[in-house]
């Protein structure tokens, strides 16, 4: 299904028109419902149980082609969707771009036309720029899956974030989730609020007013700009990377006093419930979002964030190329279709 | 050649008459009535015959950037759109800050199908720091000038420029007018959109309606400190409406446009991520669109202007963050107008062709009366007959019309320019 | 239910119109005691045996067989299962969703593994199985067990026990369940 929006909603609602639900790309959790959240999750159990084989790989995707395609250094996300790729048999390409293409006088759509041009079957892209995936989307025939484009989206971590909650807890119903720190900055954050949300836990997200977005008010969460009032009563505490840029920008004084008020401190982490779950969507800074005792905790669940990462992407390649699709990236019965009352 | 617009009706100032118009051949009226007859015949049946329109804001991109525009393509687009005048930014590279680029424009213009009229910077390079020659450009016949693609932030040179303008009222024979693209850059830097709830659903950063707002207050103030005549370019906010009504309720010598686009579309647009949406100011609300359709209706925002800015494609296919902003309107902006401002036909007429003629000081010429011995700019438009809008079908060497795809009502049939027609039948005549 | 998996998939999906009840519960219970005396008088007792359903249908199947087993010999053999979604080679042809677990037990190498399936058809179940297996260990040897054998093979796969052979038209479907086996067509 095509990215694009509605070009006018003249009624003003936040309707964005299909911003991909798992079709033919994965460019957000915006616009996905809960059973296809479900779906996936679900679906990532099978691949899950690949990882622990003593070969950890199916053929299933053998013969597609999956570009990676960075223009903003992320060997994590690469490596993640790389080895995902790799247990499904599919080859892998790359291309990375320090800097974005403007610098080189090469137009995004040029890039794009290029790396279609060697026959891939899906394009995982990163950008520092919101949207980028959706017109990548526009101009190639490959599955295109948003592996982060500026602060706006990241919904494969979503998906894997998702996945973590739900492998300990069975079910995000019920829950309620803080997300700490730099939310105006992250895509994350984004990503996240309309997963877990979607997922019927409650959100709230915590941070000094200039790290909130501007518009947070029509937003579906609590926003509060205390931590330690609301620690005993989290079943899970999501905290975000900070970067230095913010004190330059004007957003927050300084590292020491963002630490001081929302680092998950030691003291902090001892307030905790026992079966509260930390969540990190890495690289860590120590000592500064997270403490070294916070990370280290066993309620934290930062490396099965990692390890899950890859099982949850497996999910989302199969589901864009595996099933149902023919090599050409023709769109044969798409998967939605494939209804498991039917099957019984 | 003479001809004879036959079978419309004219609508100008004066209101509007079912009569014939014979154009002889020296560019003018010749007369006007029933019976007329002449070597040709324009058919104007269920049609409006009005004065020329008058853009007080187009980016014909010549000299510099001749990949996006030439004056003679967006003068055939101007044309197109039933323009008979074009004030052209100067904005160009270089930029319109010297006589020697003015006359450069404006002899590109002479052949061309509309009249190029040359605005120029109110600081040396359009940098903000220098005024430009202001006394020379007068000399040279600029009336208009402005920084317009960015706003000018020092408050102290704009006080100065203000005050020097008051100076070259007589050398110019009217009030030399300054035209401000209003937009605190402090506030506006790193924003590619108007910040709200839209920009924090997309990802996208944000600029502030107030960014736009702190300058029209500014500006009104100063124009209370030195009588300067300010013309306020593209007004986007509800506030700044409220502002610019307030200041004329003052008696304070301001005017004021809106383009088409800040009342035809919102910020919810851009949740495609193409920037054919991305314009500065950024499309707002829906609050702000009807306060801007409101400031038309009674006469706060004096003019309709496109604010026409091609880019070429290869630029706009960039992530939104990095595309430069800007979109078409020649061609579309009487369209939209007729169906879109909630004006009736006369105030559309008026918003498009009289009042930006008086601002642009080319009354003697352009938003004429209809009558005998008038020189010849007009349009025939018929306000019925739907189209669909085409980028790839407009005059313009550029695409980026954000209305691709669009049925609208109301299609310029024919435009006549000093006298010879340009457009025939909704065709360039070259 | 390998079978009926895949003609109820989309675009071949329609309703199960049973047309003949070739195997009673009572036939199934005397062909699976028969299948397991095999099973133990060919590898001479159960000492190596894994035996592994293929989801979904042949899980239950290999349930009894393991039951079955037991009662016979007295040691009950590791139960495996295992989904070959994955490991089909009409991926892309048709939409396939693994959704069922794969839980096989530990370590293969150097055992018998006895692949169970409710129903013996085309045989590319039982390849992409073979594939599978492999991926976990190096079995000794490999065998196959089906409740019925329908011909139509399109590889050289044979099976080693099978509880009832068969003759089919190409169109027929054979329903495997708890109650026996059906012999009927999908209706649109």
């Amino acid at each position: 299904m095509s990215a694009a929006a509605e070009k006018e909603t003249s009624d003003g609602t936040l309707e964005v028109a299909d911003p991909g639900a798992l079709g033919r790309h994965l460019l957000g959790i915006d616009g996905m419902d809960r059973s296809t959240l479900e779906d996936v999750l679900e679906l990532t159990d099978a691949f899950a149980e690949i990882g622990r084989r003593p070969i950890p790989r199916v053929p299933a995707l053998r013969g597609r082609t999956l570009a990676t395609v960075f223009f903003e250094n992320s060997t994590r996300t690469r490596m993640s969707f790389e080895t995902a790729a790799r247990r499904l048999s599919a080859d892998t390409i790359s291309f990375a771009s320090g800097s974005s293409s403007l610098s080189k006088g090469e137009s995004l759509r040029d890039t794009v036309e290029v790396v279609s041009s060697y026959g891939v079957d899906a394009m995982v892209v990163r950008h520092p720029m919101a949207g980028t995936a959706h017109r990548v989307a526009e101009w190639t025939d490959a599955a295109v899956v948003n592996a982060g484009d500026g602060c706006h989206e990241h919904p494969t971590q979503a998906l894997l974030d998702c996945y973590t909650l739900r492998d300990h807890r069975g079910s995000l119903d019920g829950m309620r989730i803080a997300i700490v720190g730099d939310v105006r900055n992250s895509r994350v954050a984004r990503s996240n609020v309309l997963a877990f949300n979607a997922l019927g836990a409650e959100v709230v997200l915590v941070a000094p007013a200039t790290l909130l977005p501007p518009g947070v008010g029509g937003w579906p969460v609590v926003v509060a700009h205390e931590l330690d009032p609301l620690l005993a009563d989290l079943d899970a505490i999501y905290l975000l990377r900070i970067q230095r840029e913010r004190i330059t920008e004007g957003l927050i004084p300084s590292i020491r006093e963002f630490a001081t008020d929302f680092g998950l401190t030691a003291t902090r982490t001892a307030q905790l419930r026992e079966d509260a779950l930390i969540l990190h969507p890495g690289p860590t800074n120590p000592g500064v979002e997270i403490s070294g005792e916070a990370a280290a905790d066993p309620r934290s669940v930062i490396l099965d964030q990692v390890a899950n990462g890859v099982s949850v992407r497996m999910a989302v390649l199969f589901l864009l190329l595996g099933s149902g699709r023919s090599a050409s990236g023709d769109v044969g019965p798409v998967v939605d279709q494939v209804d498991r009352e039917v099957k019984r | 050649m003479s001809l004879v617009i036959r079978g419309g009706r004219v609508i100008d100032q004066k209101g509007e008459r079912k009569i014939d118009v014979e154009i002889g051949d020296d560019g003018r009226i010749a007369a006007v009535g029933t019976g007329l007859s002449a070597e040709a015949d324009l058919d104007a049946s269920g049609c409006i015959v009005s004065p020329g329109f008058v853009d007080l804001h187009a980016h014909l991109r010549q000299p510099g950037q001749e990949e996006a525009e030439t004056i003679e393509t967006g003068a055939r687009g101007g044309s197109l759109g039933g323009y008979t005048a074009l004030v052209a930014m100067p904005n160009t590279e270089p930029a319109t800050d010297s006589v020697a680029v003015v006359e450069q424009v404006r002899s590109l213009g002479r052949e061309s199908m509309c009249e190029i009229v040359p605005s120029a910077a109110m600081t040396v390079e359009r940098a903000g720091e220098d005024m430009a020659p202001m006394g020379e450009l007068v000399d040279a016949g600029v009336g208009i000038f402005t920084d317009d693609g960015t706003g000018l932030q020092d408050p102290r040179l704009m006080r100065r420029i203000m005050e020097y303008s008051t100076g070259l009222t007589g050398r110019l024979g009217r009030p030399v007018i300054l035209a401000q693209h209003c937009e605190v850059s402090a506030l506006s830097a790193g924003g590619f959109m108007h910040e709200g709830e839209w920009s924090s659903r997309l990802g996208i950063p944000g600029q502030p309606a107030e960014a736009e707002e702190l300058m029209v207050m500014r500006d009104i103030a100063l124009v209370r400190l030195t009588g300067a005549h300010m013309h306020f370019q593209h007004l986007s906010t509800a506030s700044s409406v409220a502002m610019v009504r307030g200041a004329k309720a003052a008696g304070l010598p301001v005017t004021a446009e809106a383009t088409t686009h800040h009342f035809t579309l919102t910020d919810a647009a851009c949740a495609s991520y193409d920037p054919v949406f991305k314009v500065h100011p950024p499309l707002r609300t829906d609050e702000d669109v009807a306060a801007i359709k409101e400031g038309l209706a009674d006469g706060t925002i004096d003019a309709v202007a496109t604010d026409h800015a091609p880019h070429a494609p290869h630029v706009k296919e960039r992530p939104f963050d990095e595309a430069p902003p800007g979109m078409l309107g020649l061609e579309t902006a009487f369209s939209l107008t007729l169906t879109e401002s909630g004006l009736d036909l006369p105030e559309v007429l008026a918003v498009l062709s009289w009042r930006p003629a008086a601002i642009a000081g080319l009354t003697d010429r352009h938003g004429i009366f209809v009558e005998p011995g008038a020189p010849a700019n007009l349009c025939v438009i018929d306000p019925d007959e739907t189209w669909t809008v085409s980028g790839a079908a407009m005059a313009s060497r550029s695409l980026n019309t954000p209305y691709e795809g669009r049925s609208l009502r109301g299609r310029v049939r024919h435009t006549i320019r000093a006298g010879e027609p340009v457009v025939v039948d909704g065709e360039a005549c070259r | 239910m390998a079978e009926r998996e895949r003609s109820q998939t989309p675009p071949f999906g329609g309703v199960f119109m049973p047309h003949a009840r070739i195997m009673t519960a009572d036939d199934m219970g005397r062909a699976v005691r028969r299948m397991s005396h095999e099973i133990i008088e060919r590898n001479h007792g159960l000492e190596e045996i894994v035996v592994v359903g293929l989801q979904t249908g042949g899980v239950p199947v290999a349930e009894r067989l393991v039951a079955t087993l037991e009662d016979i010999d007295g040691l009950r053999p590791p139960l495996g299962m295992l989904d070959v979604a994955l490991h089909r080679d009409d991926i892309g042809i048709r939409p396939v969703v693994p959704e069922a677990t794969t839980d096989l037990p530990a370590d293969l190498d150097g055992k018998i593994v006895i692949l169970v399936d409710d129903v013996l058809f085309t045989g590319r179940t039982i390849r992409a199985a073979l594939d599978a297996v492999c991926d976990f260990g190096r079995p000794r040897a490999v065998q196959l067990a089906v409740m019925v054998d329908r011909g139509h093979r399109e590889l050289p796969i044979r099976p080693d026990f099978v509880g009832k052979n068969l003759p089919t038209r190409r169109d027929e479907v054979v329903d495997v369940h708890g109650d026996g086996v059906d012999l009927g067509v999908m209706q649109k």
